[in-house]
């Protein structure tokens, strides 16, 4: 029983019971016995019921073992294990030497640590951006009568799908400042552009703009699926009472859009504060072949960062301790946003 | 009253219809934005070197340059590298959907002492961000002495909280009654769960297989943290690496990508309602 509450009540990085009864809480015992089959009378059942019950107990043991083990091996012990390593100095022969705070002192003072998350803070926020962009597109696709939703979906779906290397490859093509077709498009209205993803003024935005272009998909599927549980016949309603498309769009579409809106924004926000993969293969991937970008800094992420410094730079205890604060970072700012939506967010 | 309703959505029918135009424009002209980056790596990776670098650009090549195609497979060992992932990901999501499941039945239908705490200790792995696990998931591998090798890349992908997590909900939405009849038959919760309960779960292993299947393949920092051997990484790391040898071959490197990300392409389009079924039920990526 008490699990099924747990559930319920899991935080923003949990799934969020998506429509389904999760409390099956009644006892199982209670619903067999009264649909007692074969004319055996309650009690025996009950009875029988206990002792399966009593040997049931070692089954859920055995069946949760696997999975149990390898998570608490490989997922759990170490979060204690990388909060241990923020309060240490890596040998460089192994071993570590407890430092108490001195990593987290160091974070503080380290004007690469604030620019990197100052970058992730300013992609994080342009990626939101792309939320209204999402609805927008899915209340035209669940418009009524509307024709070729399945192709739209498809379409817009493939960023999310393409390995974020194939993306880096062909965005760096168009970025390029020589031959990239953008600044050819620009040209021929008379702008003259820029190397996009190595000019420290433009690399944050232009990266930010690929995370758009790479979410926009995802968070119309799930804006979508919030607009179709919207029962129609609420808009038949309001359309004979009188009300417009518009009106009918901001007093009834968006209060009743707001859980999903809610939840897609509190996902965006967890997942882009984490970004890696599509930053470092459009600023990084070149570093190991010995050529920098000269927008690296403007556009390192906090993640790349703990990255940089945990496999490269081989101070571990430092990189651990740059995790522990994004961790806090994250919880914090989901902390907020749960606070915040009782200012906003209907749930019928 | 029914009546003056089914009137009256007659009567807008057509004025509706005329109202989708514009829809459908903003629609496409995003679609074409979406689908145009993709589009041009497809063209470039026809093209020869001079042609990609021509201003003003063509947009259909001019010559359809195959070689570009073969080139990737002499650049890296991309063969070699497909096989990685195509294993890391088989062997990752074949663990899930048996681990998985198994555990989410457990905690669905049998009670046990503990199973809440338990739980809620599934539930903590689950809200920690995947970078604070990196350090301690390498140092076991070192350890092992596993590093630069095919287990390195498969094993902590094995264990999934989410998918326990969304296979749990699965099996909650389930009727229990087909169960409780198999248990009064006498047979063992192993039983019940693999003859009965999975069966019936098909959906929910689907959409945990996808989105797996999907993580796996594009998975990029796991297999850059441990593996750095061209033999032995995957597509997503030698894909990176090939973007740094070969700096100024941009039709080759889009050759190298497309091949790369086609076969989630495939599958994505072959399976799409399950697959954004999938990415909608569970709400969840990365």
């Amino acid at each position: 029983m008490s699990s099924d509450v747990t559930a319920d009540a899991a935080p923003g990085t949990g799934a969020p019971a998506p429509g389904r009864p999760s409390g099956t809480g009644v006892p199982a015992g209670a619903a067999a016995a009264a649909t007692a089959p074969g004319g055996l009378d309650p009690a025996a059942l009950r009875r029988r019921e206990r002792r399966f019950r009593y040997r049931d107990k070692w089954w859920g043991y055995a069946l949760i073992a696997p999975a149990g083990l390898g998570l608490a091996v490989f997922y759990l012990w170490p979060v204690v294990q990388t909060l241990y390593y923020s309060f240490t100095e890596w040998g460089a022969f192994g071993g570590t030497e407890w430092i108490g705070l001195t990593n987290y002192r160091t974070l503080v003072g380290d004007p690469e640590f604030w620019q990197a998350l100052g970058n992730t803070v300013v992609y994080t926020a342009l990626v939101l951006l792309g939320i209204p962009l999402a609805m927008v597109l899915a209340v035209l696709l669940n418009v009524k009568g509307m024709r070729g939703t399945g192709i739209y979906r498809t379409l817009y779906f493939l960023p999310v799908v393409t390995m974020p290397a194939a993306v880096a490859v062909v965005w760096r093509w168009l970025y390029n400042g020589d031959v990239g077709i953008l600044n050819q498009a620009l040209s021929a209205i008379g702008i003259d552009g820029t190397f996009w993803v190595s000019d420290p003024t433009t690399v944050r935005f232009a990266i930010a703009a690929i995370g758009v272009w790479m979410t926009v998909g995802y968070n119309m599927i799930l804006l979508l699926a919030g607009l179709q549980g919207i029962p129609q016949d609420y808009y038949e309603a309001a359309s004979l009472d009188g009300a417009g498309r518009v009106r009918q769009f901001f007093s009834l579409t968006l209060p009743l859009l707001s859980p999903t809106l809610f939840f897609t924004t509190v996902l965006s926000v967890i997942q882009s504060l984490q970004v890696f993969d599509l930053v470092y293969l459009i600023l990084g991937a070149n570093t190991q072949a010995g050529l920098t970008n000269p927008a690296y800094a403007e556009g390192q992420t906090v993640v790349m960062l703990f990255f940089q410094k945990s496999f490269f730079d081989n101070q571990r205890g430092y990189g651990a301790a740059i995790v522990c604060v994004l961790f806090v970072l994250i919880m914090a700012l989901t902390a907020i946003q749960f606070r915040l939506q009782k200012r906003w967010v209907h749930y019928g | 009253m029914a009546e003056t309703a089914g009137a009256a959505r007659t009567a807008r029918r057509p004025r509706r219809e005329g109202r989708l135009w514009p829809a459908h424009l903003v629609l496409s002209l995003g679609a074409v934005v979406t689908v145009f980056p993709l589009l041009w790596e497809l063209l470039t990776s026809f093209k020869t070197f001079g042609e990609s670098t021509r201003v003003p650009p063509t947009i259909w090549p001019e010559q359809w340059e195959w070689s570009n195609y073969a080139k990737v497979f002499s650049a890296v060992p991309f063969d070699q590298q497909f096989l990685n992932t195509l294993l890391m990901t088989v062997a990752r999501t074949g663990a899930q959907l048996v681990l998985c499941s198994m555990a989410a039945y457990a905690f669905a239908r049998i009670r046990f002492p503990g199973r809440g705490p338990l739980f809620l200790a599934f539930l903590a792995v689950l809200m920690v961000p995947g970078e604070l696990f990196l350090l301690p998931q390498y140092q076991i591998m070192q350890n092992l002495g596993w590093l630069d090798s095919l287990q390195a890349l498969v094993v902590p992908g094995m264990f999934s909280a989410f998918g326990t997590f969304l296979l749990r909900q699965f099996f909650l939405g389930l009727p229990e009654e087909l169960e409780e009849a198999a248990r009064l038959d006498g047979a063992n919760p192993f039983t019940v769960y693999w003859r009965i309960a999975l069966p019936l779960a098909r959906p929910g292993l689907l959409a945990l297989g996808i989105l797996t299947f999907l993580w796996s393949w594009n998975d990029l920092m796991w297999p850059l943290v441990v593996n750095t051997d061209p033999e032995k990484v995957p597509l997503s790391v030698g894909l990176a690496s090939l973007q740094g040898a070969h700096l100024t071959e941009y039709p080759v490197l889009m050759a190298g990508a497309l091949l790369a990300t086609l076969p989630v392409i495939v599958v994505f389009m072959l399976m799409q309602r399950h697959f954004i079924q999938g990415i909608a039920f569970s709400g969840m990526k990365g």
